[in-house]
């Protein structure tokens, strides 16, 4: 499997497109910082970038470059080598590669300016290992999309619409029933609601610690109580796991039986 | 400072005739009670470096107690420690310490009763249930003190400097933390709080009820439970206030409610659950004051008219503003609003679109609070810009008319 | 020796191995032959373990492989469209499969063969297609293995390339190794196939020599042979 992690990995970090993107971040990194003049203001701006946007690239990058890397996946299935480790080692090359350009592209920035002499340090600590939960967790769900369906556009557009779907209409239909259901005690449902979004569970998670923890006490003391504490933060870490380990299940039965 | 001389001009001609009594471990009077029985008007106490266990003390003539190298008076928390009952005293120099609890008796440090012209400076008190209490009392000066409690619970606390029925009090360069309420003024008038600092108390840092014509500028209020609170009063003046991190499930920076023609100003609410929270509020003028990091800057709940806000600095506040009703005669002109995305192109600083400080979110959050959980989502920010192009929920004239493009320095 | 009983495969409702049953002995060249979607890829490819069959057993040298992976070892494999990894060049790609598979390679003398000497250093996505089959070519035959499995190996080869094709080919026969070619060339067939398998409809048609191909159907040409088995 360490092969082919490799294989992908020093393939993809030689595409232009991981060039773009490393750019992509640090650009955004030195402009945020430049504009906020401040680490935990700039920490704030980037988190709705990293919970919108690293899906969505992370979900593109996936489906692409199982597609694009199918010929030479075929000759890799003709090499004594297991299915599994073949399928596992490209996700992993992916997933990694990417989260390298998100690590490096917006460190350098943080860094030069002095995250670490910063009180926002522990933000942008854990902003950086979410937005890495979501590129390990898009890239395996839009794997496992793609592996699905042989017809390119059709696993592209799939692949698309659970990215809207997450990112967007979930949150939409979360909204109207809040609203609907407003006599009802709401805060629990609420709380299993983020849970099976993972978009909005590291939304969550962000926002905890930056700016609404105390808006949300406002409101419902189980939010506080499951979040405010470190169970909350290891929860939420161990489901953001499961959202990686799911997928990766699924892509691991699917490709036992797929003829290629 | 006037007032100050005019202290020193009335003490003068009594210290001419005035004698000094010491008080110390080898001295005649080895007790501040003694000492204080022997005193005549005028006269002034010294009291010298030594712990001094006392209570109860009643002063009822006008003397001078001031403390020499900082000595202790140990209440042994059984009750009030020091009662002045006269006009013209001055207390200073001492360190109070055990004032009793009860949950039926205000015990304080230093009670103060219908007195005039009085001086209460450069006491420190430490464990106590009231600090300084002063009622129907005129013409005081509370300066330097520094009052300091570990409370944990509302009911087993009491107020720092707390006040009622008075009238022409200074309150200035205070130290107040771990109080219920840091200050307290009921039916109070005339008086000026200033350059204190009032910080994790369990309530309030300050708690205004029926007060009018006060003043109170340049103070520090931190960390409290629910942050400032100014009730049911008229004419206040505050500004150059530092509103901080009042950040809890119910807390503020500033509590309005039942106030009439105030004036707040130059005042900084940082990190705030809510900035300001205002009700039934009218006549207020809200200037240069810069709302930066709250949860919400301002909200405006009911019976709320006339209010005018101008050349106020709104930085990355979750929600700018919190409306639950019409506009409501108030006002909105010429303020910064970091969220604000307009352009200028006649260059005259001012942004030629208006700005709509009330986000449709703001107004489902009002209805729902539950709904807060969907905070910067996307779907969120996209049904904030659709209301913002065509206004349907939210109140259509309430808008900013002319935002400033550049914060005010 | 490779042995397919029963062998049954579908593709949603379309049936393309229909029963199959199959032999090759060890040593020589077989040339499997049928119209467009006969079954011949998909019957290499369930050789391969790329594609699982519904039914039906695999067995090579005696044992069951279908869920199997370390037999490929001993199979040489050219798929029908090469396509590789854009970013990596040609040498990244000849040292990375040789790195996967734990076995001595000549990818010199290949690589001499073809003149590929000016490409190594050359990114994969710049090349055109001759040039990548025939970096297909040397990634297939640069380990020695007893069964060498070609789909459609001629694909945009020049006539130089072809006959270096064909000398390898004929050499690895001489060395006592199992090929099965699948191809469209029936010149080629008729010059290199010790025997020839015609699948139909999921089904063995014909196995046996060009020879008796032609005897049975009484035709002297190899492709009137074929379009007569069709016909009949």
């Amino acid at each position: 499997m360490f092969k082919i992690l490799k294989y992908s990995f020093s393939d993809l970090i030689r595409s232009r497109w991981s060039y773009v993107y490393f750019l992509f971040y640090l650009a955004l990194g030195f402009v945020l910082l430049f504009l906020n003049n401040s680490i935990s203001k700039a920490v704030i701006t980037l988190m709705n970038i990293i919970i919108v946007l690293t899906p969505l690239i992370a979900t593109i990058f996936g489906v692409m470059y199982y597609y694009n890397s199918k010929e030479f996946t075929e000759l890799l299935l003709a090499q004594p080598i297991k299915r599994k480790q073949i399928f596992m080692g490209q996700y992993l090359g992916v997933a990694i590669s990417l989260s390298l350009s998100l690590v490096l592209g917006l460190g350098i920035p943080f860094v030069a300016y002095g995250a670490f002499q910063s009180t926002a340090i522990f933000d942008f600590i854990l902003l950086i290992v979410v937005g890495a939960f979501l590129n390990f967790i898009f890239v395996a769900l839009s794997y496992s999309i793609a592996l699905s369906n042989e017809n390119k556009i059709k696993g592209f557009g799939y692949a698309i619409l659970m990215w809207l779907f997450l990112a967007v209409i979930y949150d939409g239909v979360f909204l109207i029933s809040l609203v609907v259901f407003n006599d009802y005690p709401l805060d629990k449902v609420a709380l299993l609601a983020t849970m099976f979004n993972p978009i909005d569970l590291s939304r969550i998670l962000i926002l905890l610690k930056l700016d609404i923890s105390a808006l949300l006490g406002y409101t419902g003391a189980v939010f506080k109580e499951f979040f405010g504490t470190n169970t909350g933060l290891i929860t939420s870490l161990g489901l953001l796991s499961l959202w990686v380990l799911a997928p990766i299940w699924r892509i691991n039965t699917k490709v036992k039986k797929k003829d290629f | 400072m006037p007032f100050k001389s005019l202290l020193v001009f009335l003490l003068f001609p009594l210290m001419c005739f005035s004698s000094t009594i010491k008080v110390c471990k080898t001295c005649k009077e080895t007790s501040l009670s003694s000492a204080i029985s022997v005193a005549q008007k005028g006269d002034t106490i010294l009291i010298y470096k030594g712990t001094y266990k006392e209570h109860n003390l009643i002063i009822t003539k006008p003397i001078t107690i001031i403390g020499v190298d900082n000595p202790v008076i140990d209440g042994e928390s059984k009750e009030t420690i020091f009662t002045f009952k006269t006009d013209n005293f001055n207390l200073q120099d001492l360190t109070i310490i055990n004032v009793g609890r009860s949950f039926t008796k205000d015990y304080a440090a230093i009670l103060v009763s219908r007195s005039h012209h009085f001086s209460i400076k450069n006491i420190q008190i430490r464990n106590l249930f009231f600090g300084i209490l002063i009622e129907k009392s005129h013409f005081g000066l509370i300066e330097n003190n520094i009052i300091k409690s570990k409370s944990t619970s509302e009911a087993g606390a009491g107020n720092g400097i707390h006040m009622w029925h008075s009238s022409n009090i200074i309150v200035k360069n205070n130290d107040l933390s771990g109080l219920r309420d840091g200050i307290y003024f009921e039916f109070v008038s005339k008086s000026t709080i200033s350059n204190n600092k009032s910080y994790n108390n369990l309530r309030y840092g300050l708690h205004f009820m029926f007060s009018n014509h006060n003043e109170y500028h340049h103070n520090t209020f931190k960390d409290n439970g629910a942050g400032v609170a100014v009730m049911f009063s008229k004419y206040i003046k505050m500004h150059d206030n530092k509103f901080l991190h009042n950040w809890g499930s119910a807390s503020y920076g500033l509590l309005l409610k039942e106030i009439y023609d105030a004036e707040i100003y130059n005042n900084t609410f940082e990190q705030n659950t809510i900035g300001i929270n205002a009700e039934g509020s009218t006549r207020i003028n809200y200037k240069y004051n810069l709302f930066l990091r709250n949860g919400w800057a301002i909200k405006v709940r009911g019976a709320c008219y006339e209010n005018i806000f101008t050349n106020n600095n709104f930085i990355s506040n979750a929600f700018d503003l919190a409306y639950n009703s019409k506009i409501n005669s108030n006002l909105f002109d010429n303020n910064y609003w970091s969220e604000y995305t307009g352009y200028d192109l006649n260059k005259d600083g001012i942004g030629d679109v208006p700005f709509r400080p009330v986000k449709l979110f703001s107004y489902i959050v009002n209805q729902t609070p539950e709904t807060i959980v969907l905070l910067r989502s996307l779907f969120v920010d996209i049904i904030n810009f659709s209301e913002k192009v065509s206004p349907v929920f939210t109140p259509d004239n309430l808008v900013d008319k002319a935002p400033l493009m550049k914060e005010i320095q | 020796m490779i042995e397919i009983k029963n062998l049954y495969k579908s593709f949603n409702k379309l049936t393309v191995l229909d029963g199959l049953d199959l032999v090759f002995k060890d040593g020589g060249i077989f040339a499997i032959l049928g119209p467009n979607g006969s079954g011949k890829t998909t019957l290499i490819k369930s050789i391969l373990g790329m594609v699982v069959p519904d039914k039906g057993e695999i067995l090579v040298n005696n044992s069951d492989v279908i869920g199997q992976w370390a037999y490929r070892n001993d199979i040489n494999y050219l798929p029908q469209i090469a396509n590789f990894p854009s970013n990596l060049t040609v040498i990244e790609l000849i040292n990375m499969v040789k790195n996967l598979r734990p076995k001595e390679a000549k990818e010199t003398e290949l690589i001499a063969t073809f003149g590929l000497e000016p490409y190594l250093n050359k990114k994969l996505g710049n090349l055109s297609g001759g040039t990548k089959q025939k970096v297909n070519l040397v990634l297939t035959f640069m380990f020695d293995s007893p069964l060498i499995i070609l789909d459609e190996p001629t694909t945009g080869l020049d006539p130089i390339s072809l006959i270096h094709l064909k000398e390898i080919i004929r050499k690895e026969k001489n060395e006592g190794k199992t090929i099965l070619i699948t191809t469209h060339i029936m010149s080629l067939v008729e010059e290199m196939a010790d025997e020839i398998v015609f699948l139909l409809d999921g089904k063995i048609y014909f196995k046996g020599s060009a020879d008796t191909l032609k005897t049975q159907t009484k035709q002297h040409n190899l492709e009137h042979a074929i379009a007569s088995l069709l016909q009949s």
